[in-house]
């Protein structure tokens, strides 16, 4: 059911767990509510820098592919101009 | 804040007709997973629009199926809260999300079906991916 709408009026991502890959280091895994002139909201976001000690993208991508988003921000915006990509997780590895 | 409890009995109904036992209350939830035997698939319901339009037909699609769990039950998270908890305490190393599908053997987490796994999906895409959990895991071993 691809493009599935489950709001009318909202963008066809609204509802969906999504990955926000940004221009800097920061990647965000979190269910998309819409694009404000701030930047797009998410809601429930988990994050990943990297860190020398600490997990890979890809890593960070599979476990939660596997285990689920483990939001650290109740909500938050990434300013549209930071914003490289912006794909469903489920397609993550698709793409 | 939970919803009106007119609004979610229809969701409640649902899991009902399609077979699904409703775990209420801890001792309830710790009655059915306290024991782990055999094959056990917990939904955790939700009053979101992917439930209503994907996970909760989804399941009831692959409960149609031939080979399917010994035992079906739901806890309802933002409703019965306690419980959904408590449940999910079985299942930790998952990241609580509702709606979700927990698949057990014999205690045993074997297939998670995850929130953003049924965003955007059809209920047949969710059923098949179900179906085929269920033939793996589920089936009858001849001896």
């Amino acid at each position: 059911m691809s493009g599935h709408i489950f709001h009318p009026g909202h963008s066809d991502l609204h509802g969906i767990t999504v990955v926000v890959e940004t221009t800097g280091d920061a990647l965000f895994v979190g269910r998309y509510h819409e694009e404000t002139p701030s930047g797009v909201l998410l809601h429930d976001v988990a994050e990943h820098r990297p860190t020398p000690a600490g997990m890979s993208r890809e890593a960070f991508l599979q476990k939660t592919l596997k285990f689920g988003v483990r939001g650290q921000h109740p909500h938050l915006v990434v300013p549209s101009s930071d914003i490289r990509r912006i794909c469903r997780l489920v397609e993550w590895d698709k793409t | 804040m939970p919803y009106d409890p007119r609004l979610v009995q229809p969701m409640r109904d649902e899991m009902v007709r399609m077979g699904a036992t409703e775990l209420r209350t801890v001792p309830e939830v710790d009655a059915a997973l306290g024991d782990p035997k055999g094959t056990l698939l917990v939904f955790v319901n939700s009053v979101c629009g992917c439930a209503a339009g994907g996970a909760r037909p989804a399941l009831a699609l692959a409960l149609k199926h031939t080979v399917r769990p010994q035992q079906v039950v739901t806890v309802f998270a933002g409703q019965d809260t306690e419980a959904a908890t408590r449940a999910r305490q079985y299942f930790a190393d998952y990241a609580p999300s509702s709606p979700s599908i927990a698949l057990l053997r014999d205690g045993e987490v074997v297939h998670f079906v995850h929130r953003h796994m049924i965003e955007g999906h059809s209920p047949q895409d969710v059923a098949r991916d179900l179906m085929a959990a269920f033939d793996r895991f589920c089936a009858t071993t001849a001896v």
